[in-house]
């Protein structure tokens, strides 16, 4: 069931919490709403449930305009980050309630909620209360009630937020399969940006209240469309350079000055994989002392501090780590492979930070 | 059973930007209309009606009902018993929620049902069994007669029915308040080094100063008010052992009806005085909470 | 901890104790004959009639005003919430006297509804209606922080559900006040089968009529029949015990619930 937003607007008072937000959800896909707190990716899910009216624009399910249809009559499953289970009904009850309302004829209510009881994982506790469930079941059971009536899309409002973190994991695996196997449009809201990569088709990046970029996890960090995008998903080295000598320069590093003057500043980011270091100190341009290891499994996270006191984030297999010798406190040299530009001059202008440039033969200076 | 003095109501919901979930403005009307009604017709009208009646002679036939001398003596002796019974409950109060909040001990469960005791108990049984205790044919009967000591049918036989009655007050509202609060704040104190009586001063009763302030207010006017277990114990002695209430049932009896009222009316105003004060300290309360709430607020989304 | 004990005994244990133990000089058989006679039992019968009526009125409209208090705006809404603890705060004397005269043949309300039939003072619907009038905080006053705390994603979720907005209060909300419902109602019983002084003067007070029992209590005690009046008192005592711990019961049994 395809959904469209078109220019949604929604203010509460004189705050504004969504503007001009325009996309469009395709059938079946699995598309996450993320960003920071107040960023206002709950506000657009509620919008679509119907829980909240846009104050201008329009809101299309399969072309149709839905701004005024009520919320019971929208067919829209919605799951809320506190689950919201009806305290004072059993498991069944709770995923059979759609199903009652719509009086469903008993043999086939009873029917669904044990075949979505046992597709979740949850036979055998039909008849226990919320209060009686542990976090995960609580959640499952949320989300089988919310599928029981079968809405043609389901909604998440931060539905791993409550939970721990080892569960969490399962959880978002469990939430492919389901979604895999059901193939229920599926719009869930995140802050968490490794959630949203590892588990959506599509994301959907806002920030108070605008929409910042739209697109697969792979085009997100691939090619972001601004700083903030760069920024926020995964890790992100920002330098300030200064342009001196036709070149701009922090400190010990410098890179080309991409057209902007004397004396103004220039913003760049580069991810930890550009950074390449070596143990053999002649192999790089520029050297550094390892501050940090952080131990991550297979991956290694590291800080390096230049002598001038830069910190440089960087990766690097454990087994590359172990066999150039190198530990906590080892003076490697480096070079920075990669990177994009992020702002430009005082006015802050956001140019093509999708672009990543080479720095691999930049030598000048030093 | 009391949870402390009870919240404003929480923020309504603006109908404008949801629907769905909220009822069809003529329902809400109606209700809002019958709410409304109910309590017009059924609190306000009675109030103003006592208001009505007590002047229906006009100004001057007020005050002097007010000045008879049998009514002047019953006021009188109603604000010596307030004097009396409050302060010493509310003393008792705040041990006995401080016991009952911060420590373990056996009886701490009976502890507590007994100070709701009061409550449930009918106050015509209360100073029943007062006279039981001390009247004439009770048990301390002849032994307080040997000391020419009265009690029933004269003033302390009233002060003691009315400290059966107010003395859950403040200890009722109080201990929630504490139980809640947890004891973090005073181990705190501890480790900083005050000793039990500054920690229970400058951090465990400006915490609780709200619902102290609020238990006070309503346990004088229960002192005040109070009719059924004074009559009991008071034996109706006009000018010496009539509380005000008391005045009022006499003065009815003997069809004074500007007299009945005009004694009404201190009391009635007594009454919104207690309410007035009682929508005061919850507004400062939650203007308190409201400050506090601030160092735990994370930025919400809308 | 001492001074609260000793405080307790003087004032409540002691004078308790002695009630009762007067009360078991009393043989078994002349105990049955007072607490049980025709006109203590037409008391009890009033009694706790009119308080489970009143009660129940103030159920219904109790959760009316719990939930437009909450829920709606509208102007003078403060002004009805400090109202609603009027009951508590006026002395039971005044109401009664008020609430007499207002519904008597020349009251303010009692000129229109005398002439329509409706006796409301000297009769037993006055005493519902002083019952009523009295406990009506309990109800209004349990509910109110349940209703405030009600989470309304519940609600919300009812609506995605398909449930409109009766069905929802219906399965959704109602299930979940019951408890504080029950609890107020019990409170709000407890006060009216105890209440004296308003009854005093709405009631014609005829024995085997329109007698409460405190009234009945209070006859015996002007004869100085002490015993005899404890003898019912001990009933009343009674009562009063099963409604405290069956609120008690009831209050552990809502937060049962509770996570």
């Amino acid at each position: 069931m395809s959904i469209e937003l078109r220019h949604v607007s929604k203010r509460f008072g004189s705050v504004s919490a969504v503007e001009d937000v325009s996309l469009t959800v395709a059938d079946g896909e699995l598309v996450a709403l993320l960003g920071p707190s107040g960023g206002g990716k709950t506000t657009v899910l509620r919008m679509i449930a119907g829980l909240e009216v846009p104050t201008s624009g329009d809101l299309l399910v399969r072309g149709e305009r839905v701004n005024d249809v009520p919320v019971q009559k929208r067919n829209i499953g919605f799951v809320f980050q506190s689950y919201a289970l009806f305290k004072t009904m059993s498991v069944f009850d709770n995923v059979a309630f759609g199903l009652k309302i719509r009086n469903t004829p008993p043999a086939e209510m009873q029917a669904r909620v044990d075949e979505l009881l046992k597709l979740f994982g949850l036979d055998g506790l039909g008849r226990r209360l919320p209060h009686q469930l542990s976090g995960g079941q609580r959640q499952r059971v949320a989300i089988a009630r919310a599928l029981a009536p079968r809405p043609s899309v389901l909604l998440l409002d931060e539905p791993f937020g409550a939970v721990d973190a080892k569960i969490r994991q399962e959880l978002r695996e469990w939430l492919v399969r389901l979604h895999r196997e059901l193939h229920v449009t599926t719009i869930f809201v995140t802050h968490d940006q490794e959630e949203a990569m590892e588990v959506s088709n599509r994301i959907v990046i806002f920030s108070r209240g605008r929409l910042e970029q739209i697109g697969s996890p792979r085009d997100v960090y691939e090619q972001p469309k601004n700083e903030f995008v760069a920024r926020f998903i995964g890790v992100l080295n920002v330098l300030e350079l200064t342009v001196r000598g036709g070149a701009a320069r922090l400190n010990e590093l410098s890179f080309p000055s991409h057209g902007v003057a004397e004396g103004e500043t220039l913003r760049i980011g580069f991810r930890p994989y550009a950074v390449q270091i070596s143990s053999n100190l002649q192999e790089h341009p520029h050297s550094a002392v390892i501050r940090h290891v952080y131990f991550l499994g297979v991956q290694l996270r590291l800080e390096l501090e230049t002598p001038s006191g830069l910190i440089l984030r960087t990766r690097i297999v454990k087994d590359e780590f172990l066999r150039q010798g190198l530990e906590q406190g080892s003076s490697v040299s480096f070079q920075i492979r990669e990177y994009r530009v992020l702002s430009t001059g005082a006015n802050n202008l956001s140019p093509e930070v999708a672009t990543v440039h080479s720095a691999a033969n930049f030598a000048e200076g030093i | 059973m009391a949870h402390g003095i009870p919240k404003g109501p929480q923020v309504a919901m603006n109908s404008k930007s949801r629907r769905g979930i909220e009822e069809p403005e003529f329902i809400r009307k109606v209700l809002i209309g019958i709410a409304v009604g109910f309590v017009g017709v059924f609190l306000l009208l009675p109030l103003a009606n006592v208001f009505a009646q007590a002047f229906a002679k006009g100004w001057s036939a007020y005050i002097q009902s007010l000045q008879q001398p049998d009514t002047r003596s019953a006021v009188l002796l109603t604000l010596l018993v307030s004097a009396i019974c409050v302060p010493l409950n509310l003393v008792f109060g705040v041990i006995a929620a401080w016991a009952v909040a911060k420590f373990q001990f056996r009886g701490k469960a009976l502890l507590i049902t007994l100070i709701d005791l009061p409550f449930s108990v009918s106050p015509v049984v209360s100073g029943l069994i007062y006279v039981v205790m001390f009247g004439a044919q009770g048990y301390l009967g002849p032994w307080l007669d040997s000391k020419d000591i009265q009690i029933i049918f004269a003033v302390p036989g009233i002060v003691l029915a009315t400290l059966f009655v107010t003395f859950p007050f403040v200890a009722r509202e109080l201990i929630p308040l504490m139980e809640a609060q947890g004891s973090d704040a005073e181990q705190a104190a501890l480790t900083l080094g005050a000793t039990g009586w500054q920690t229970f001063r400058y951090v465990t009763l400006p915490s609780v100063k709200w619902g102290l302030l609020y238990g006070v207010i309503l346990c004088n006017a229960r002192a005040m008010g109070e009719f059924g277990a004074v009559s009991v114990v008071s034996g109706h002695i006009s000018g010496v052992t009539e509380t005000l209430p008391l005045r009022i049932e006499k003065l009815h009896q003997e069809y004074q009806s500007v007299g009945a009222f005009s004694a009404a009316s201190l009391l009635a105003i007594l009454a919104l005085i207690t309410l007035g004060l009682k929508t005061w300290l919850e507004r400062r309360q939650a203007a308190e909470q409201a400050l506090g709430q601030y160092d735990s607020l994370s930025s919400h989304e809308h | 901890m001492g001074y609260s004990i000793v405080y307790l005994s003087l004032v409540v244990l002691i004078p308790l104790a002695g009630l009762l133990i007067r009360v078991t000089a009393m043989s078994w058989a002349d105990f049955v004959r007072v607490a049980f006679s025709d006109r203590a039992l037409a008391a009890y019968r009033l009694t706790f009639g009119a308080s489970f009526l009143a009660a129940t009125i103030n159920a219904v409209l109790g959760t009316l005003l719990a939930w437009v208090l909450t829920r709606y705006r509208f102007p003078g809404r403060k002004i009805l919430d400090a109202l609603v603890d009027f009951p508590f705060a006026l002395p039971t004397a005044v109401a009664g006297l008020t609430l007499a005269n207002l519904f008597s043949q020349t009251g303010w309300l009692g000129q229109f509804l005398v002439p329509l039939g409706i006796h409301l003072a000297y009769t037993t619907g006055g005493i519902v209606l002083a019952l009523t009038f009295v406990s009506l905080p309990f109800v209004v006053r349990t509910l109110q922080p349940v209703l405030e705390e009600f989470e309304v994603e519940l609600e919300e979720a009812a609506a995605t559900l398909g449930a409109g907005r009766w069905c929802t209060f219906r399965r959704v909300v109602f299930p979940a006040l019951l408890p504080a419902l029950m609890t107020g109602f019990a409170l709000a019983f407890a006060r009216a089968v105890g209440e004296y002084g308003s009854v005093l003067f709405i009631s014609s007070n005829k024995p085997y009529v329109s007698e409460i029992t405190p009234q009945v209590i209070m006859g015996w005690l002007d004869q100085f029949e002490y015993a005899n009046a404890m003898a019912v008192a001990v009933v009343m005592l009674s009562a009063s015990f099963a409604i405290l711990i069956t609120i008690n019961l009831l209050e552990r049994w809502a937060s049962r619930f509770q996570r």
